[in-house]
């Protein structure tokens, strides 16, 4: 049910990080007892920050945080659950090797004489727990084993066990399906009636219209502006997110598809804990058009870009560029090919955080910026060429100088398509581009990637982003099981609720529809 | 844009830095000043002792800069090794080794002298490269924990090297275990008269530059930073990762083992170390003071180096055991690489600075 | 060299491997649960130094033999926290935070022992205690077992008990849950409210508890003085002994014994004509050797588990 009774207000928060970034000043936001309440904004923009402040994993130089009337300080998040505030982080915080039950209780754990865990306790009051907001998992299972969409049920019924009154959401459909996303909604509806508070933080505007009640809007560390949803349109809440209109379609000439330069035939892989993550997947990449590989995450498409970018050998298989075998190959010779790589993790495989940007820019093609003789570092030549990308891309930085984990993650990305979507690629590997990044920075690269394929470069786009496959590609192929499921030769001709099937493995293709791609 | 005389967010930063080097050094004589005092009655002699010690004679500064050579030969080999993210504590093996070997050639090589030093230092060089080698072939085939098999590795050389020493080298006619004398002329040549400071430094010197030429200014050492700051990343970007973390061993290797032979040449007539020196150790300290620059490492050095000099002369006149210098490094280094170390009150400067930019219009 | 291999073949030979592990088995539990709690504890030679001679001090100063134990255990408690303060409170790297406390404790331990002995070498000159041996009723009448579990002191049978106390406490206790946490996914705990840092500290605490215990075997069980850097290098081959054991407390105990058995070799062998030089190469060369066998084997079992799941 939802009130006008404001049961947490924030004012005037200033937040200043050691690196001396102000990632909020002047924010001020409420939210009202029972509803659903969105927070939204490019990144950099200051929500992950506010809501670190809420759950006590930040405190702020100065400001107020209220609770249901009263002043709190929120040192840490145990204080923050004591509060009565949970919340479910986007990368979940979870415990693989333990079971559900104890991942629930843990922190909590009922003893017996003291010193031991009690088993049986455990159990019972995790199913309890589980009847009455109507989840429908097995405890006993370990969470290695378990689904995204059963993660994401555990770390909320871990705040809903420990008394969460007011749930933060970060990005929680950012890894599920269509379905699974209506299932998160329903269980959403569910907590409202029995009197929580949901802040929903998310990027995707479809998701607030339809179950958010109000929204606000950040920008530049501040908040601009609190709507209620039914008032506003995605254009206008876009408008404020940036202060600029912001294309949310793609203008694209149609494909000129040229020869296939890239060939994967069989490719089968086992990962580290026996599964056989690949399952004889073959594909055909040609000049000139965007192929989309489509898929709720884990199922493959990670190791497949792995394999295709040399990071790991294929257990059996073949992987051919322009007819060569390349799949016992490193990165290095790989890249000799004219291939580049977005990687989906920029921390880990994307750049070298505590080195500068310039540093950052050059890592496969140093070769071209030596001085007579092949060892020296042509220093005026890397800085005139680490300038001229920091502008064409427009990095936010303050010199060229500066180490890259002052950036805010969608200007670590565009540092990242700087440096791979260089004047001679050929064919491009993007894996999940525009993840957690602000929309401006999604929309430079998503316009260079679409340049580079009207040139005649080959892109390879794994994306779990529905909306940017659907936009975006030309083809496109699905993912589920290791296997590939669907082809989709003209991918205009697909609908959201199509390609979700296909996802979830509902819907499967013929084998002779599937191998139209080759 | 208006100007400020108020602090930019990088001042801030770079004067704190210089704030945490003086608090750590402060804080570290203090709490030795108070242990000290524990146990003699005149600890603010002692301390006097401890501060001019080197300078009480030029004899006695020079063998500051004597103790600064194969302390910076050692903090250049770990400074290397540590740059590929490979915590390789072999240096001190091979540095022993490197020193060992030269002191047979010197021994044994026939020929003009000046040619036996320079293969004695080069035969070093390599014996040191493969020692550190070691370790780093385990980690790259086989993932095997570099630390531990470097930490024993020095052991293993320093009993087989002594044994070496015992079948090869040892003079049975001398009092005390050391090897047979070096051939004639066989050293490096004595730069100052009245003091032990031998031309080791100018070799010393020309590695200094060398490593920092080689870190920064040229394409191995930047794809040595790359992958020493992200691995995944190097090699994902096409770095061949296996040969950089390879050949950075094997360079520091190679470095470490000149510094053994450069201290044995220049000091020695003879081979006589029964322990590891130690030199290896420390220069992981050293390296910690100069924020893993290899253009700080001589400065590290003679700071490591005038200290235990002041702390022998503080031994000789008032009784404390030279061993207090170890607990004011150690105090040192913690505290300088303790990030958390006044972190709030640069934190509270920060947010200053920052909050006057954006006051006064300027860009973030 | 008969006469080496029938020393060997000798329950005073498996006599000595139960001395000479004793403080390998200590310094691994030690180990093992900073290992689980995610914590790289290359202190713990440092710790078992400097407990090493604050035990012999304090039974020399104070109430005898068990004082000094009680207070070798402080103080290595003591030890570990600051260590643990410094590195995750202060937020100094640990690995060198590490380095610097051995440092400190080689140079340290030498001066305060000069400091109250005048002597750089040993505290000889001090009359400190010694920890008792026991016979153990009715396990002492069996023949052979007898003479080899028997008399031991008192330290190796709190040993043995320690690899029982730590199983237990890892795998069945709340506690030992959040210390798997910590190691596996620290942000887990932090999630649910349960602090990282306090967990982490106390299992550093516990390896301040074993690794003191360690340190005051090794000055007061088999002999009753300090010397300069006298646990050369054990604290280093129990974390080595930590990651052949895959960080169980049994796999640590096994390869501590293995190593245990290296140096054990080592002292029969220096009484032949094999130079005594390599026979005292002889625990590190097996430590290396072992951690090489580990890693080679880890690298082939991963490799076999993709090719049978291929072959289905």
């Amino acid at each position: 049910m939802m009130s006008n009774k404001v049961i947490l207000e924030v004012e005037n928060i200033l937040k200043v990080y050691p690196n001396g970034i102000v990632a909020n000043k002047n924010v001020n936001f409420e939210v009202h007892e029972g509803e659903i309440h969105a927070l939204i904004g490019e990144n950099g923009a200051g929500k992950s920050t506010l809501m670190k402040i809420l759950f006590g994993i930040e405190t702020p130089e100065e400001g107020r945080i209220i609770l249901n009337g009263e002043e709190v300080k929120i040192e840490n998040s145990k204080k923050a659950i004591s509060l009565g505030i949970g919340m479910v982080h986007q990368h979940f915080m979870l415990v693989e090797s333990l079971t559900i039950a104890e991942n629930i209780v843990l922190g909590n754990e009922p003893k017996k004489l003291i010193f031991f865990t009690d088993k049986a306790r455990m159990l019972k009051s995790t199913k309890e727990c589980l009847k009455r907001y109507n989840f429908n998992i097995d405890v006993n299972d370990k969470i290695e084993d378990a689904s995204v969409g059963v993660k994401q049920k555990t770390e909320i019924l871990k705040s809903l066990v420990r008394g969460a009154k007011i749930l933060i959401l970060d990005e929680p459909t950012a890894v599920l399906t269509p379905q699974e996303t209506k299932e998160l909604f329903t269980e959403l509806n569910t907590l409202k009636k029995q009197g929580h508070t949901i802040i929903f933080i998310s990027h995707k505007l479809n998701e607030i219209m339809e179950i958010c009640d109000r929204v606000t809007i950040m920008r530049n560390g501040t908040t601009v502006d609190t709507t209620f949803v039914k008032d506003t349109s995605k254009q206008e809440i876009s408008n404020k997110m940036v202060g600029r209109d912001i294309v949310l379609q793609v203008d694209k000439k149609p494909a000129k598809r040229g020869k296939v330069c890239l060939e994967a035939e069989n490719l089968v892989y086992v990962n580290g804990i026996g599964k056989k993550a690949l399952d004889k997947v073959s594909l055909k990449l040609r000049k000139g058009e965007i192929l989309s590989v489509a898929g709720v995450e884990g199922n493959g498409q990670a190791e497949l870009a792995a394999i295709l970018t040399g990071m790991i050998k294929p257990v059996s298989g073949s992987l051919k560029i322009n007819g060569i075998k390349i799949e016992s190959l490193k990165p290095a010779e790989i890249r000799k090919n004219k291939l580049v790589y977005i990687p989906e993790d920029r921390m880990v495989n994307g750049c070298a955080a505590k080195l500068s940007i310039t540093d950052n820019l050059f890592t496969n093609k140093i070769d071209y910026f030596l001085k007579k003789g092949n060892i020296f570092l042509d220093k005026k030549k890397i800085n005139k060429q680490s300038e001229f990308l920091v502008e064409d891309f427009h990095i936010l930085c303050g010199s060229i100088n500066h180490q890259v984990q002052m950036l805010s993650g969608g200007n670590i990305q565009k540092v990242v398509a700087a440096r791979e979507l260089s004047e001679d690629a050929e064919i491009i590997i993007a894996e999940q581009p525009t993840r957690g990044i602000d929309a401006g920075a999604s929309e430079l690269i998503r316009r260079k990637m679409v340049e580079f394929r009207d040139r005649g470069a080959a892109v390879l786009l794994v994306s779990a982003d529905l909306n940017e496959v659907l936009e975006l590609s030309d083809s496109t192929i699905v993912m589920h099981n290791g296997k590939v499921n669907a082809y989709f030769r003209e991918t205009g001709n697909l609908t959201v609720e199509e390609l979700g099937y296909y996802m979830l493995g509902v819907k499967k293709q013929t084998e002779t529809e599937v191998n139209a791609i080759l | 844009m208006k100007k400020t005389n108020k602090m930019s967010v990088e001042q801030v930063h770079t004067w704190f830095e210089v704030l945490r080097f003086a608090s750590a050094i402060f804080i570290a004589f203090a709490i030795s000043f108070i242990i000290i005092s524990f146990s003699i009655d005149s600890p603010f002699s002692a301390m006097k002792n401890l501060f001019i010690g080197p300078l009480t004679s030029f004899r006695r500064f020079s063998t500051v800069l004597e103790l600064m050579i194969p302390l910076t030969f050692g903090g250049l080999a770990v400074n290397i090794m540590f740059k590929a993210n490979q915590f390789n504590l072999a240096a001190e093996g091979a540095l022993f080794m490197g020193a060992l070997v030269s002191a047979i050639i010197a021994i044994y090589m026939p020929g003009p002298s000046g040619l036996v030093m320079v293969f004695a230092m080069i035969a070093a060089g390599i014996t040191g490269a493969i020692v550190c080698a070691i370790p780093g072939i385990l980690k790259v085939k086989w993932k095997c924990s570099e630390m531990v098999v470097s930490l024993m590795l020095n052991y293993v050389m320093l009993y087989f090297g002594t044994y070496i020493f015992n079948q090869v080298a040892r003079d049975p006619n001398s009092a005390y275990k050391a090897s047979y004398t070096f051939r004639e002329g066989v050293t490096l040549s004595n730069i100052i008269s009245g003091t032990r400071l031998h031309s080791g430094i100018f070799i010393v010197i020309f590695f200094v530059i060398a490593t920092y030429i080689f870190m920064f200014k040229t394409k191995w050492g930047y794809k040595l930073r790359v992958t020493g700051s992200n691995i995944n990343f190097a090699k994902c970007t096409g770095i061949g990762v296996a040969g950089v973390i390879m050949s950075s061993q094997l360079i520091g290797g190679f470095i470490a083992g000149v510094g053994g032979s450069t201290e044995m040449l220049g000091m020695y007539t003879r081979f006589q170390w029964s322990e590891l020196p130690g030199y290896g150790f420390d220069a992981v300290i050293l390296n910690i003071l100069a924020k893993e620059n290899p253009a700080y490492i001589p400065v590290a050095a003679f700071f490591v180096a005038y200290l235990r000099i002041g702390a022998d002369y503080m031994y000789k006149q008032s009784d404390v055991a030279a061993e207090i210098v170890a607990i004011i490094e150690g105090l040192v280094i913690v505290l300088i690489a303790a990030v958390a170390f006044l972190a709030k009150l640069k934190h509270k400067m920060t947010t200053k600075a920052s909050k006057n930019l954006l006051e006064s219009g300027g860009a973030q | 060299m008969s006469g080496v291999i029938d020393s060997i073949f000798s329950t005073t030979f498996l006599f000595s491997v139960i001395r000479v592990a004793t403080p390998l088995i200590l310094a691994s539990m030690g180990a093992v649960i900073t290992s689980n709690a995610g914590i790289t504890n290359i202190g713990i030679e440092g710790v078992m130094l400097v407990s090493a001679l604050a035990g012999v001090l304090a039974s020399a100063f104070g109430y005898g033999s068990w004082f000094g134990f009680l207070i070798a255990i402080l103080v290595g408690v003591i030890c570990s926290l600051v260590i643990g303060y410094v590195s995750m409170s202060l937020k100094a790297d640990s690995v060198l935070t590490c380095i610097a406390f051995n440092t400190m404790a080689v140079g340290g331990t030498v001066y305060f022992m000069y400091a109250v002995v005048k002597d750089k070498g040993t505290t000889i000159a001090l009359n400190s205690g010694k920890l008792p041996s026991i016979e153990l009723p009715f396990i002492k009448d069996i023949p052979i077992l007898g003479e080899v579990l028997s008399n031991h002191n008192i330290v190796s049978y709190i040993a043995i008990l320690m690899v029982l106390l730590v199983y237990i406490m890892l795998y069945k206790t709340p506690l030992g849950l959040r210390i798997r946490s910590a190691g596996k996914a620290p942000n887990a705990l932090s999630s649910v409210g349960v602090s990282l840092l306090r967990t982490r500290y106390i299992a550093l605490g516990i390896s301040g508890i074993l690794g003191g215990m360690a340190g005051a075997f090794i000055s007061m069980g088999y002999v009753t003085w300090f010397s300069k850097n006298m646990t050369a290098g054990r604290g280093f081959i129990a974390l080595a002994a930590d990651a052949m054991g895959n960080s169980t407390p049994i796999g640590a105990a096994l390869s501590s014994l293995l190593f245990a058995m290296a140096e054990a070799l080592s002292y029969s062998l220096q009484i032949t004509s094999i130079p005594s030089e390599l026979v005292q190469m002889l625990p590190y060369l097996v430590t290396i050797i072992g951690l090489v066998a580990y890693a080679i084997r880890k690298n082939s079992l991963d490799k076999k588990k993709k090719e049978h799941i291929v072959g289905e």
